[in-house]
């Protein structure tokens, strides 16, 4: 070891070198998440998935539109890649991307704290909120890329097996012009993605307040199940409106051949301002915190 | 308390349920209603006495309020209008239901809304009405009062209108303008006598009464007019009479009071266009047309809309409401599946001015074919199929009719249907009225043996650009047509897309309508494009936005800045002056952890520059408490930590001057060891390192490269001391740091650690070996149970420099030669011997002199006064 000399105090009693700003860049956070394998598998079975669906519908042949039980969207799943993407989305959003997203937000602080390697990041020190912030970027980062991630496979699984076909609106004859269509699968996307930040929120708070992983993940997913469970029971009526989960799937709204904005923005607003509020208490819970872990 | 918390949210949601299902059972223990039965005299002659069944609301506000006669539809009761009275009742109005004469628990036969009866009897429950003392009177006999209902009610309140001058406001709904042209539809126009016979919903309507007798309740002569039309297929003229005498028709022009006409879409029994004649038929009275989706055959009943609409017209017509302008004509459109509840989401269009069925504009459309050929089948069988009437009374057709009429079946057998399509749309276009368009049909010279004029029904399709063809709505206007005319299609309100074609279809039967039995073929042309009825002005205003769409991302914005700025700022100041050179200063430190445990009990001391501290404990005797705090991981209760001057708060910059390990090791196991101490440094924000230097001190060879999670306990152990002294920090901090390393490592790191403490740092090390401590430590600090013991230099509380204890079994003869002996502070009996102070004198020197005196010197130890502590401390804990 180097004889360092007396270094002067830094900012605010700090290290000479010590930058708070630069503490926890994204970059490494970035590095530290990617190179887990967890992210890596989260990611391919996401990827897999359409490539299974695809199977799926190869073996046991296309859906006939005749059985009135079957839902609008899986009879004209194989008309075409815009088709198959909109269905894969329908059959993932429900279950599959609630977990990939509690899962890179639910897992990320909770599992530095199950690693006993939060206290040292602390102790840098990172600072509370900062680290909560830079986290939750790279968090948000990676749940954003695997909700995208399905749709994009979709599409290329889609154009590779059943083809590229203008887009069918489920229960009529209607087809969409490419370009609307095009434009309709971004709409759902994005709006999935805003959708989903209410699950990101849960996950991330109860990753601040746990410091089991699967807790945090197996916890947002839980109350997920539970708030489809209550969604079911009708009798709720309006009140029902107020479940995170009740407009997850007001995106098909934009499968319809006049785009309908309500469900979609209703959606938006209840996942935003319930992501807003758990954010602040992950935040508030963070930053009071005795990290005992 | 987490499980308190669940029961309490279930207990909340458990209560929500029975209140919400209290409201949708539609009882209110507010509104008081009375059974009674009233006794009625009717009859062409005034002669019949029949008393009927009806039920009072009253309303829920005192004082007298306007009253509305709710009548049921054919085959029901006065229950059946129960849930509509309740919520009339509650809104303020004086409510009487009944069942109409040859229903539910009333006397008498069903006379088909017959001014000589039935309407004879709602003058009287008028009369009735205006003796309650709840019910507004207009003037002394004439109560203030509305009549509504459905289909059969729906008949009632416009044939009563016309009939009692007392009642203010009607709101019939899915009734008829004409019962005979209604059974006997004609699309060119010429009436029912020229009509074909609507077989099926005509038995449907007759026979429901039938029970032990043919007619059931029916009026006699109302039965055998049936029986005797149902035979041949044909109207007679006394039936027409009768049909119409039951009819607005009769009256048109005699209703003068504010009207609301509901009429349905899907509703192959009483069309469209039974709602549009009678709304020319009403005079001097406002008059709002609405179609919505339901009807006589399914669809989406829309109830709530309806009862809302009509409740809405009673308010403005009755209590003297703003009636609202331009608002005369509303439809309602299906917009497709609502994603969040699985249902057809409908909304409303409406416009200022009713245009009636011919539209506002009309737009031609061409058609396109010749000359088609229609065969009907020998018997009329098999029939093409286009609704089912009753089928939708019985829900069976509801989910078909589901997207706008579209799919399931429809079916125009091959042969016996002439089609003509127009070009594809290159715009939507939007049916609102009934399409009309010249057809000429002639018999070919060899066929023309019947004596039947040719019969056709027409129907629109909507053909998709794959060639798929739906009904545009399942209705049919059927024609006998022998030559030219201008035929009138299906009235509806139907968006057709563009790239999608409009079909006209003829075919030459209908499941629900007599065809001739007799086998023809029919030539069908048309002669005019298609003029296609539309309504501009129909606007579809956007479904208003709940107020929480603006209002929550407010209230959520706002509940997360109190969240976040409530937060109680534990930082107290206190302590003495900042001495930025001290490394160390803790000051009355207290620690209570939220399950009362003391951890830290006002706890003081000092470490200076260049030190190598010891923190002495058993365990739980607070150390890594005070450790943690001093990372700020966890907040104290009083008293403060200083580091080099500056307060210790969580993210604290003066922490970047603090190296630690506490508690063990926090690696991320995926990577690898030298991936761990660059990435852990790259977040410290921090310039330059020493990981070459640190990782020489972890000594982990080869092992640096391998991923944590595969490292030995020791190997984890030395890369986090590595870690923590990464940045060379002023202060270090090391928390048990020998735990795990075998014998030579721990000599190597207790090198390290002193010529690092040399280099003018400071170290502290916990351990709760006194071993460890003496042999490394310059300063010691000995805690028990949160509190501060001993502190100070080891040399001084260990003090073994200066005293010795001497093994003898004679204390006494050894006390009396050391009192003797100069050199000596003192002497005292300590078990198993004497303990000596030495100040001047050497070991060597009491030992002799000791020995010289006669003592027995079993053995001679040093005193070590912090073991001694120490080991009364562990003592006490076990």
């Amino acid at each position: 070891m180097s004889t360092g000399t007396s270094r002067t105090s830094g900012r605010r009693g700090g290290d000479a070198s010590y930058n708070a700003r630069k503490t926890l860049p994204l970059r490494v956070e970035a590095v530290r998440q990617l190179r887990r394998r967890r992210t890596w598998i989260a990611f391919v079975v996401l990827l897999l998935l359409p490539w299974v669906l695809a199977a799926a519908f190869k073996i046991g042949g296309s859906p006939s539109g005749n059985d009135p039980n079957t839902p609008g969207l899986v009879t004209v799943a194989t008309t075409g890649a815009l088709n198959f993407t909109a269905f894969t989305l329908f059959v993932s959003a429900g279950f599959l991307l609630v977990v990939a997203v509690a899962l890179f937000c639910g897992d990320t602080v909770a599992s530095e704290a199950g690693w006993a390697s939060l206290r040292y990041l602390l102790a840098a020190p990172v600072p509370r909120v900062r680290l909560l912030r830079q986290k939750l970027v790279v968090a948000l980062s990676l749940a954003a890329l695997a909700v995208v991630s399905v749709p994009a496979m979709a599409m290329i699984t889609g154009i590779y097996v059943f083809g590229w076909a203008r887009l069918r609106v489920p229960g009529t004859d209607t087809a969409m012009a490419n370009g609307t269509a095009l434009s309709r699968m971004l709409i759902i996307v994005g709006y999935t993605l805003v959708s989903e930040l209410v699950v990101a929120a849960l996950a991330f708070l109860l990753s601040v307040t746990t410091d089991s992983p699967l807790g945090a993940v197996g916890g947002a997913v839980g109350l997920v199940i539970l708030s489809n469970i209550i969604d079911a029971v009708t009798a709720l009526g309006h009140w029902r409106e107020f479940l995170p989960t009740h407009w997850q799937f007001a995106w098909t709204d934009a499968l319809q051949p006049d785009l309908v904005w309500t469900g979609m923005i209703k959606g938006m607003v209840l996942s935003a301002s319930y992501a807003i509020v758990l954010l602040a208490l992950a935040v508030r819970r963070f930053r009071n915190k005795d990290v005992v872990s | 308390m987490r499980r308190r918390r669940v029961a309490a949210i279930a207990g909340v949601g458990v209560v929500l349920a029975g209140a919400l299902t209290w409201a949708t059972v539609g009882e209110d223990p507010r509104v008081a209603t009375t059974d009674q039965r009233i006794a009625v005299v009717d009859g062409p002659e005034n002669d019949q006495h029949v008393t009927l069944d009806t039920t009072f609301f009253k309303p829920v506000h005192a004082g007298r309020a306007p009253a509305v006669l709710l009548a049921h539809g054919f085959g029901g009761s006065k229950d059946d209008s129960r849930a509509e009275a309740m919520s009339l009742a509650r809104r303020g109005y004086a409510v009487l239901t009944w069942s109409a004469r040859g229903f539910g628990q009333s006397g008498g036969e069903i006379t088909l809304d017959s001014p000589d009866y039935d309407v004879k009897d709602v003058r009287q429950l008028v009369d009735w009405l205006a003796h309650r003392p709840e019910v507004r009177l207009d003037r002394p006999g004439d109560p203030r009062v509305g009549v509504a209902g459905q289909s059969y009610g729906g008949g009632i309140s416009l044939m009563s209108a016309a009939y009692d001058a007392r009642i203010d406001a009607i709101a019939p709904q899915i009734t008829w303008y004409d019962l005979a042209d209604a059974f006997f539809p004609d699309a060119t126009g010429k009436g029912a006598e020229n009509g074909v016979f609507k077989k099926a919903w005509a038995g449907l309507f007759f026979t429901s009464g039938a029970s032990s007798t043919a007619c059931g309740r029916f009026l006699p002569s109302l039965c055998s007019l049936y029986q005797k039309v149902a035979e041949t297929g044909r109207p007679t003229p006394g039936a027409i009479a009768t049909l119409r005498r039951s009819s607005p028709s009769s009256v048109a022009g005699r209703i003068r009071v504010p009207t609301l006409l509901i009429q349905g879409q899907t509703d192959s029994l009483f069309p469209l266009d039974q709602a549009d004649r009678n709304a020319r038929a009403i005079t001097g009275a406002p008059v709002k047309t609405v179609w919505f989706q339901g009807g006589h055959d399914g669809g989406d009943a829309e109830t709530s809309r309806v009862q809302g609409l009509v409740a809405d017209w009673f308010d403005d017509y009755l209590k003297g409401g703003t009636p609202s302008p331009g608002d005369g004509f509303t439809v309602t459109r299906s917009g497709g599946i609502d994603s969040s509840t699985q249902r057809v989401t409908i909304s409303a269009a409406s416009a200022a001015r009713y245009p009636g069925l011919s539209g506002a504009t009309r737009r031609t459309i061409p058609l396109s074919g010749g000359e088609e050929t229609v065969h009907n089948p020998a018997g009329g069988s098999p029939t093409s199929i286009s609704s089912m009437p009753g089928l939708g009374l019985l829900g069976g057709l509801s989910g078909l009719s589901g997207l706008g009429g579209a799919g399931g079946i429809g079916l125009d057998l091959p042969g016996q249907s002439a089609t003509f399509d127009s070009e594809p749309l290159n715009a939507p276009v939007q049916l609102t009225g009934a399409a009309q368009v010249r057809v000429r049909v002639t018999t070919p010279g060899p066929a023309r043996t019947g004596v039947h004029r040719p019969t056709l029904f027409a129907k629109i399709y909507d053909v998709g650009p794959g060639g798929q063809a739906v009904p545009a709505r399942r209705l049919v206007t059927p024609l006998h047509l022998d030559g030219t005319a201008q035929v009138t299609l299906p009235a509806m309100d139907y968006r057709f897309a563009a790239g999608h074609r409009i079909r006209v279809a003829f075919s030459a039967t209908d499941m629900g309508f007599t065809s001739p039995a007799r086998p023809a073929a029919y030539q069908v042309s048309v002669e005019s494009p298609l003029s296609v009825p539309v309504d501009p002005a129909l606007r579809t205003p956007p479904a208003p936005l709940p107020w929480w769409v603006w209002g929550l991302p407010a209230i959520a914005l706002v509940a997360s800045v109190v969240i976040v700025a409530t937060v109680r700022r534990r930082a107290g100041k206190g302590g003495g002056e900042a001495v930025a050179t001290t490394p160390l200063e803790i000051s009355g430190l207290t620690k209570r952890y939220k399950n009362g445990y003391l951890a830290v009990d006002d706890l003081s001391f000092r470490v200076e520059r260049g030190q190598v501290c010891g923190l002495l404990g058993p365990n739980g005797a607070g150390k890594t408490t005070t450790l943690r705090m001093l990372m700020g991981l966890i907040h104290p209760d009083e008293g403060e930590i200083r580091i080099f001057g500056e307060a210790v708060r969580p993210g604290a910059p003066v922490l970047s001057r603090l190296g630690s390990f506490v508690e063990g090791p926090g690696f991320l196991p995926h990577l690898s060891g030298r991936d761990n101490l660059e990435l852990y440094w790259k977040a410290a924000g921090r310039g330059e390192s020493h990981i070459e230097a640190a990782l020489k001190i972890a000594g982990l060879g080869d092992a640096v490269r391998r991923p944590v999670r595969t490292y030995s306990q020791g190997m984890r152990q030395r890369l986090a001391i590595a870690q923590a002294m990464l940045g060379l920090p002023d202060l270090l901090v090391l928390d048990e740091p020998t735990n795990g390393l075998d014998p030579p490592q721990i000599a190597e790191m207790r090198e390290v650690l002193v010529r690092y403490a040399a280099e003018g740092k400071t170290v502290i090390i916990s351990s709760h070996l006194l071993a460890e401590v003496e042999q490394t430590c310059t300063e010691v600090v000995v805690m028990h149970k949160g509190r501060l013991v001993a502190a100070g230099p080891v040399a001084e509380i260990a003090g073994h420099e200066g005293s010795i204890v001497i093994g003898t079994p004679d204390v006494d003869r050894a006390l009396g030669v050391l009192t003797a002996l100069e050199g000596i502070e003192r002497a005292e009996p300590y078990d198993p011997g004497v303990l000596v102070r030495i100040d001047g004198s050497a070991p060597s020197a009491v030992v002799a002199a000791l020995v010289a005196g006669g003592v027995a010197v079993e053995r001679v130890t040093p005193h070590r006064r912090l073991e001694d502590a120490f080991l009364t401390l562990i003592g006490e804990e076990s």
